[in-house]
Parts: C-alpha cells; structure tokens; sequence
C-alpha cells in the first residue's frame, strides 16, 4: 500500500522534520491518492518558499494523521485533482501562494486574489493589479439560461463574498462562488513567529471561533515546547470550547428559522445566543474568548465559585434554549421548507471531503472530539451526533444534537470544577523544538479546526498552516443548491454558516 | 399554536431597559483602561513592550495610551510591576475625533457628543445604517448584529440596519478595509445619499487592529479615505460599548 509511505502522527504530536518522509513526486502524489481511496481525508495540503509540499491525511476511524512531503524540482507539478477531488482548494492555494502551476488542475481560478508570496512567480502570470473576484466563472449558455450576481456586499450584516448562479428561471444550474475579499494575510504574518500578535491571529482567524483556533494555536506551541498542560486547565478550555458551541448553534437554529418566517424561535434564539455569550464573557471578559487562552494554560482561571456561577446560569440558559429550539420540530411550516431543499449527498460529501456540521448531517460519522481526541474529551466524553439526509433539516438537527451533548458536557466539566482548585499560572513557555513538524486539530463548532505548524532552525516558524472548516466546506454549499430554486439559497446559506475570513485568512 | 403561546409566556419580556438602567457587566469585562503613572518606577516602559499593537507610549508625564489601537487584552496589566494600569468597567468609549483616542496621562477621554444641528434635524429620529464589513474576523459584526436582537431592541431608537446604501443614511464598518474591499467600500460610501455619517466599529477600522502591520490591508477607515463621524474602541466592542456611542451621536446620552 503506497500510503503507508507518510508517517503516522497523532494530533498535537510534534515530529522533528527529519521524520516526515520526504518522498519523490510520484510517491507522493500516489500516497496522497491511494490514502483518499482508501477512506482517509485529505485534511492538508500545503507548500512553502521552498518548493516543498506537504501533506497531512487524517485516519478518522484509527485516530491517526498520515504526513509526507516533497520537494519540487521546478514550480509545477502534475496535478492531484483530477484523481483527488480533495486536493482541488489546497491546489488552487498553493499556486497563489507560491506560484506553483499543478498542471491540469480542472478549474485552476485564484482562491483569494492576493500576489504570489514569491516577487515575480505567479502561477497564472499575472503582474499588474489583482481586481478581487474577477475570474472566469462556469457560465451555462442557451437562450433562457441567466445569471445572477450576489455581492461582494450582501444585504445584511454579515461578511462579504461573491455568489453567482447560473439559473433557468428560478431553478439553479450551477453556483460559483468567489472569496478572497477578507484577504487579511494570517498565514504570511505568522511566518518568523511566534511574534507578540501571533496569539491574537490566530483568535481572529473566525472571530466566533476565538477559542477553537486559539486552542488549535496553543496546542500546537505546546506540544513545539514539550509542554503537558494540567488536566483541569484542558477542562476549562473545554467549557470554553462548548460555551462557543452552543452560542453558535443557538443563533444558528434561530437564523434558520428567521429565514423561514418562524419568529418565535428566531426572536427567541437571538436573545439567548446573548445568554450563552455572556457566559464566556464571565469566564473572561470577552463574549468571544478573547484573551482566555495562553500557551500553557490559561490568563484567567475559572475557580470553583464562578464554575458554581455559571453552572446556575448553564441550567437557566439550556431550559430558555430547548423552550426555544423544540417549537421548530413541531411547526409543519418549518418542516416543510427544512426538508424541501440544500441536500448534499453523501457520496459527494465524502468525496470532496466536507467536515463539521454538514458532514456528519450527510451520516458521515466523525469528529475531531472522538477520532483525534484532544483536551477533556477522555474524561468527558460527548456523543457523536449524526443525521442522514443531509438536507437544511439534517443541518438543524445535528446541531440540535450536539446543543444538548454540549450542555451535559459543561455540566459535567463545570461541576468537577467546583471541587477541584485552580493551576498555578504558568511560567513562561520553553523555547519552541527547531525543525519540527507539529498538527493540532480542535472540533470548533463548524467542525475541523487544523494547525500545521513547521519550525526551522532557530525554532521559529518557518510555515503556519490554518485550515478553517469553511475551507472544505463552501463547495459542500455550492453543491447543495444544484437544482434548488434561487431564493432557497439564504436559508441553504445559514444552514452551512461558513466563515468568510475563516476561509479568506 | 398553544406551544407558541406558552413558550411566549415563559420567555417572557427581556428587552433591557438600557439607558435607563445600566445592565450588570461581568467582572472580568475590560473597558477604559486607567494609569496610575505616581506608580510607574522611573525609566520603566513594560507596558509599552509589553503592548501587542504600540498602542502605549511612554511621554514626559507618563504611559499614554491609543485607545484606537488598544486591543483590551491583559498584556500590559500582566507586564506592569506596579500594577499602574488597570482596565476599569467603563463601557463608554465612543469619541468623535480620532485625536480623542489618544489618551494623555491624567486626561480624561472626551466622548463622542451629538452630531450637529442640522445632521440631527435630518437623522435624528431615524437613523438608518448599512453595515459593511472589510477584513476583519467577524467579531465586530457579532456584536452589531446583536443590537438587533429583542434584548437590545435598536429599532426603539429609530435606527435599523438596512440592506442597501440608497435606504441608508450612514454605514457601519467593521474590519481594517482590505486590499480587496477597498473598492466595495468607496462604492457603498459614495451610494449613500448625502447628508450620511460613517461609524468605524472596533481597532480594525480605525487603525487596523491586530493586522496593522500587514500589507494586505489599508489601515482603516480613514486610511482608506473614509471620514469617519464616531469612533468605538475595542477588539470587538461591547454592544453595550457600540449602543452608548450611537446613542451619543443622537444626543440620548450626554456627558458621564
């Protein structure tokens, strides 16, 4: 078996560098297609100033990550797509970012309309000004075909990002969608670091997934400095991690039902998204997590009284939640449009390796929290919550699930919290392991949250990967409205919830 | 229906009654940051190492403090040794001139006043804003969008958020102003009908926030050529931060 190739690692195992084969092309790319056929996904694939690509496949039903690389004798390479539809972002990526050409790539379009990270080496050699969102875009042609053109601006509040249907009449052909516009510059900032702000990046990589990604970052600097953080402090970053859950899920399940004219639950749900917030906020100040996480434990810890805290106000928050949630699962109106559209089918889920939510809405059985457990999900284990038709109702329903997974957990963790003291404060972290190779993945509530973090000889990074769910998952939202009626897409929409600058960086 | 009915009942009414009555922030909530230079041991500028975005510079008089810059993480409190810096729980941030961010040892922060008499003739009693986000992490926005929702109940001040800048009065944006927004923001700003107010929500509208260094990004809202009418501070404001300021450009709250 050609993948057997890659080494095995788990999550939040730093490898010295040495020990990531560096195989030729052709093992590589073997590995990287002979590892999806046979079930693993492609959770990474990256390249760097170097011309080395990497690649990072995840064995959910063992527990294993599987990474190699190689090293590129020019800026181009057969592509992976055509046989690994998987690789098809993660090439499209590392041609702009490097100028890397993977040669018959089926729809090779810039992701984020940014210059190569290489002065003078553009992979679609482009050397004036990039306009955003200008690109060739699948058109349908015939005489009733037409096309409609959503954004960069859209019309409420919410991230920008450009969306066009290819429709006959009200029914949608096909959709594109075109990104970039919350192009930041994440990954190319954390390049030299750890820097003071290198923290604060990645929290903002998605704003409402400040703990998921700054955990995913602390985990990653942790296991580069050999450093085990104490079990309670895994507990409280769990808290952190399902109070983030349910705030989300909460505003979601209410988004949803705005979205179909059901206004109890919308008005309901819009309130209590709040609770939950403000329940972060007791944590630490911030109703998103900011500043709660440090590598190597926590700025502020989460003593017995305020466990004792918020474990009332978790009884008041879940009671005025399921009160909320469970008039949707009664209302015929809503039932009738949740199961009426956005179906992905679960073939093609697997196939262009969606994650999070609308994977496991599709039957497709994983979660970071069981398959790569991390943090307290030993201790406190949760329930893999799963649906199969993976249509917008299959969507709601898992998160319904996992709402009620995530408040037995925070009663669980926050009740053992009361009994237990807090940590001292941790003392400053070693330095980080020079030519390391280190992955650490969190279960955000979008899904898959993954880190790659490689480390040269001064024990710096040389490349920080960020691979935000939402990467994976926008062609999953393209692919769910393919013979749907355009105006099903803002409900399809928020069904997915994607992140715009998670995906933008 | 009758579940509809009696899970209205048990929900009851939750509208806060803000400004009326201030709701209870949590402890931990880190709002107008508060020196104590007689503390600061001579030659001492922790706070100003210490401080992820430079937002401290240490003056004649003592540490002073950009509160536009300002991240209102516990760096600087954590590096101090005198324990001279504190966050305090005041929420009201909001200023109308960006110079009024710069936080001098021993100022006190003038914050925003109402907008002038003509502007108030014309807006103010509606207000109607467009939201438009460039670059950020969506957390400024999270915290605008829950202005909508029925515990902060913004329609009862006249002002909404609308879908297109031919409705809107005035924007709100959020994020540094990308490279790749830049156009889309002229664009909105010019399709707003004039008289129009423009509101920069969080560090990275008004001076890029944590991506200050970066090349991607202009470096906000007046970098980008936008005037800017109110300022609110944060890394994301508290709604409550964002609510004050808006109601002190209507001239709802005045003074302290």
């Amino acid at each position: 078996m050609n993948d057997a190739l890659f080494a095995p690692m788990r999550n939040g195992q730093a490898l010295p560098l040495a020990q990531v084969p560096d195989l030729t092309l052709a093992e590589f790319r073997a590995s990287v297609i002979q590892g999806v056929r046979s079930g693993k996904r492609l959770a990474c694939l990256c390249a760097d100033q170097e011309l080395n690509l990497y690649a990072v496949l995840a064995s959910d039903s063992e527990g294993l990550l599987w990474a190699g690389r190689t090293r590129l004798a020019q800026p181009s390479y057969p592509a992976l797509t055509p046989e690994c539809a998987q690789a098809h972002l993660f090439e499209r990526e590392l041609a702009e970012q490097f100028g890397i050409r993977p040669e018959g790539h089926p729809w090779f379009k810039p992701v984020r309309f940014h210059p190569s990270w290489v002065p003078g080496r553009d992979a679609w050699g482009r050397t004036g000004p990039i306009d955003p969102g200008v690109l060739d875009f699948y058109q349908v042609k015939g005489e009733e075909v037409h096309e409609v053109a959503v954004g960069p601006v859209h019309a409420g509040v919410i991230e920008p990002g450009h969306f066009r249907f290819q429709c006959h009449g009200e029914t949608v052909f096909h959709l594109e969608i075109a990104l970039g516009f919350q192009h930041r510059g994440v990954e190319r900032a954390l390049v030299g670091g750890p820097h003071p702000l290198s923290l604060k990046h990645a929290e903002t990589v998605a704003g409402d997934s400040t703990i998921a990604h700054g955990w995913a970052y602390c985990r990653a600097l942790e296991a580069l400095a050999g450093v085990t953080v104490p079990a309670r402090t895994d507990r409280v970053r769990g808290v952190a991690l399902e109070l983030e859950r349910a705030a989300n899920h909460t505003g979601d399940l209410g988004a949803m039902a705005g979205d179909v004219g059901f206004l109890p639950t919308s008005s309901f749900c819009g309130r209590i998204r709040g609770d939950w917030l403000n329940m972060t906020a007791e944590l630490c100040g911030s109703r998103l997590g900011r500043d709660l996480l440090r590598p190597g434990g926590l700025r502020m810890d989460l003593d017995s009284s305020r466990a004792r805290l918020l474990a009332d106000r978790l009884v008041r928050a879940w009671a005025d939640t399921r009160d909320a949630v469970e008039l949707l699962w009664g209302a015929a109106s809503v039932l009738n449009r949740f199961e009426a559209a956005g179906e992905v089918d679960p073939i093609q889920a697997r196939e262009i390796g969606l994650v999070g939510v609308p994977a496991r809405a599709c039957g497709l059985d994983l979660d970071v929290r069981r398959d790569h457990g991390f943090g307290p999900y030993a201790a406190h284990p949760v329930a893999i919550s799963l649906a199969e038709s993976g249509n917008i109702h299959s969507r709601a329903w898992v998160r319904w699930l996992e709402l009620g997974e995530s408040q037995s957990f925070l009663r669980s963790a926050l009740e053992s919290l009361t009994w237990s003291e807090p940590d001292p404060r941790p003392g400053p972290l070693p330095p980080l392991a020079a030519d390391s190779f280190c992955v650490s993945m969190v279960e955000g509530w979008r899904g898959e949250v993954f880190h790659l973090a490689i480390t040269g000889a001064d024990g710096r990074f040389s490349r920080y990967k960020i691979v935000d769910p939402s990467f994976h998952n926008w062609f999953g939202l393209a692919l769910a409205l393919r013979g749907q009626l355009v105006s099903d897409f803002p409900l399809c929409n928020k069904s997915f919830n994607l992140s715009y600058c998670g995906h933008d960086l | 229906m009758i579940h509809i009915l009696l899970s209205r009942w048990r929900q009851g009414h939750r509208t806060m009654a803000y400004p009326k009555t201030l709701p209870a922030l949590p402890d931990r909530f880190r709002g107008r940051p508060e020196f104590r230079p007689s503390a600061c041991p001579g030659g001492c500028k922790a706070c100003a190492d210490a401080c992820p975005t430079s937002a401290i510079v240490i003056g004649p008089n003592g540490p002073g403090i950009d509160l536009g810059k300002c991240l209102f993480c516990p760096d600087c409190t954590e590096a101090c040794p005198e324990a001279a810096i504190r966050f305090t729980g005041d929420h009201r941030l909001a200023v109308g001139d960006r110079a009024d961010l710069l936080l001098e040892p021993g100022s006190q922060l003038k914050r925003a006043e109402a907008m002038g008499k003509e502007l108030m003739r014309v807006l103010g009693r509606s207000l109607k804003l467009r939201v438009v986000s460039a670059g950020g992490c969506n957390g400024c926005e999270v915290d605008v969008n829950v202005l909508g929702t029925l515990a902060w109940d913004l329609g009862r001040f006249g002002i909404q958020f609308v879908a297109s800048p031919r409705h809107a009065d005035g924007m709100v944006l959020c994020g540094p102003v990308t490279t790749n927004m830049a156009l889309a923001v002229r664009k909105t700003y010019d399709a707003i009908p004039a008289p129009k107010i423009v509101i920069a929500v969080g560090a990275c509208a008004i001076a890029g926030g944590p991506y200050l260094h970066q090349e991607e990004q202009l470096g906000g809202a007046v970098a980008a050529g936008i005037p800017v009418d109110l300022f609110i501070p944060g890394c994301p404001p508290h709604p409550l931060t964002i609510l004050d300021g808006l109601l002190r450009l209507l001239g709802r709250i005045q003074g302290d």
